[in-house]
């Protein structure tokens, strides 16, 4: 399968209300690209959860989008404390978020369990003190 | 009916309108908005009192039809033209969201 399309987005860990920039920006990208609605929406939805995520826990990371004939591929990846117990991140409603996070509107464990639910694979590989690397692939 | 004819014809604040002929087809009335994000469908208009500049991100990514802030809740110049750039039509109300979302009812069954 050979790849088609490469973005690059660094996600600025700093600036609570430039997160978005990149799903946003990689919304426009693949509407130019012509792809069903509600593809662009799950593959823009889960890479904003996987921006906020960033922003949040790891203090901004980076994300790569690889799109070929056949997938949207999301790679997520941030330098931050790591996800301690994977099972329970999955889990809707779970959170560690911070009480000022929660009070924007974010932090209702929902992060994760979105990702999830808007690919059709999700991988997470996580090292305490190193860092994040999500994988997400959305069909076309 | 569209959002245009919507404000029109019910007791509601412009905020900003930059898509006046999108349809409303549902509604949906959350503040999470992770919770947002995974229920809220195309079209809905979305209810919500949270007011900072991710709500129009959420807005552009769901493709919700419009954002109506509820109980006099206002939104900041800088989301406002966050919201203009990004085609996102805002509303407010001094209604409750349930208020609000009787005023749809009519408009999307």
């Amino acid at each position: 399968m050979s790849e088609l399309l490469n973005f690059h987005f660094v996600v600025d860990g700093t600036n609570f209300t430039a997160a978005g920039n990149a799903s946003g920006q990689l919304k426009k990208n693949l509407r130019q690209l012509n792809l069903a609605p509600e593809t662009i929406r799950r593959a823009s939805i889960a890479m904003y959860e996987g921006e906020i995520n960033m922003v949040i826990h790891a203090g901004g990371g980076e994300a790569d989008v690889n799109i070929t004939e056949k997938e949207i591929e999301i790679i997520l990846t941030d330098n931050g404390p790591g996800i301690s117990d994977i099972s329970k991140a999955m889990q809707e409603g779970y959170s560690t978020a911070p009480e000022n996070i929660r009070s924007l509107g974010f932090g209702a464990g929902m992060g994760l369990p979105n990702m999830k639910r808007y690919s059709d694979q999700m991988t997470i590989e996580s090292e305490l003190g190193k860092g994040t690397k999500i994988t997400m692939k959305i069909n076309i | 009916m569209t959002v245009g004819e919507f404000a029109k014809q019910n007791p509601l604040n412009v905020l900003c309108m930059p898509e006046a002929e999108r349809e409303i087809t549902g509604c949906y009335i959350g503040d999470l908005l992770s919770w947002v994000m995974g229920n809220a469908r195309e079209g809905d208009a979305w209810v919500t009192i949270m007011s900072n500049t991710n709500i129009v991100a959420v807005a552009t990514l769901t493709n919700v039809s419009c954002i109506i802030l509820a109980e006099n809740v206002t939104l900041d110049e800088q989301a406002l033209n966050t919201a203009k750039e990004n085609g996102v039509n805002v509303l407010s109300s001094n209604l409750s969201a349930f208020n609000i979302a009787l005023l749809l009812k009519d408009t999307v069954v």
